[in-house]
């Protein structure tokens, strides 16, 4: 048997993940989602400051359903990606590093974001 | 021993240090970007033009930027090594995102100082 053992996609439904496993992919998910809607923010800053029309525009934008569901996306991540982004500077000190505390802060985490993403949803439409 | 060249700044202790310092300092703007939003009844182009006119908010922006690119750069870097493991093609793709980093800052600055 060779260690260790890379499981590829296929057997990622074989296995029983803890909660801080998926805490954990999600904060890489999460950043990598936020680091591809970069240009479209930076864009949208140029977008705002050059002239009044080009502001409303961009306002207008915004209410369209696809920008609603990527923005929704975008604050959603970002909101989780901040949140495990704390839990990780508590862990740093020293929190949350025994087998219960990791599982209940990550399964915190991921229930006040899952909350948040529901709240933004009502509030984005 | 094993020496990174490609990540920030060579060091895994130097990466996690920074990783932390702009983390800190892009929560810090975002809570700021997020405090003025919410504290206008309605986000006229008159207000948001103005908070970008002043200095102290260019810099602040340009802090933040530096600070992505930083913190970014990190991840990305980290995500590529786990997933890329054929080291033309990781370090290709790790080009091209150092270019598309380095037209966000530039494209950053002309933003803010109008060249």
């Amino acid at each position: 048997m060779s260690n260790p053992k890379n499981i590829g996609f296929g057997d990622l439904m074989k296995y029983k993940f803890p909660a801080t496993a998926i805490a954990s992919i999600l904060h890489r998910i999460s950043g990598v989602l936020l680091f591809l809607m970069i240009p479209s923010l930076i864009c949208a800053l140029d977008e705002s400051l050059k002239n009044q029309q080009s502001f409303l525009m961009v306002a207008e934008y915004f209410q369209s359903p696809l920008w609603r569901f990527l923005l929704w996306l975008f604050f959603s991540s970002l909101f989780y990606h901040v949140l495990a982004g704390i839990k990780h500077l508590f862990m740093d000190m020293g929190f949350f590093e025994t087998m219960r505390s990791g599982r209940v802060a990550s399964s915190l985490v991921i229930v006040i974001s899952l909350v948040a993403a529901v709240l933004l949803g009502i509030e984005l439409w | 021993m094993v020496k990174s060249i490609t990540s920030l700044t060579g060091s895994g202790l130097k990466d996690w240090y920074l990783q932390r310092i702009s983390a800190i300092v892009l929560t810090v703007y975002l809570f700021f970007l997020l405090g003025f939003v919410c504290s206008q009844s309605s986000l006229t182009y008159q207000s948001w033009s103005s908070l970008f006119a002043e200095s102290w908010m260019k810099y602040f922006t340009l802090l933040a930027m530096l600070s992505l690119i930083v913190h970014a750069w990190i991840g990305i870097w980290t995500v590529l090594t786990d997933y890329v493991k054929v080291n033309t093609l990781r370090a290709l793709l790790q080009l091209v995102f150092v270019l598309g980093f380095f037209t966000y800052l530039v494209w950053t600055i002309r933003i803010l100082w109008g060249f």
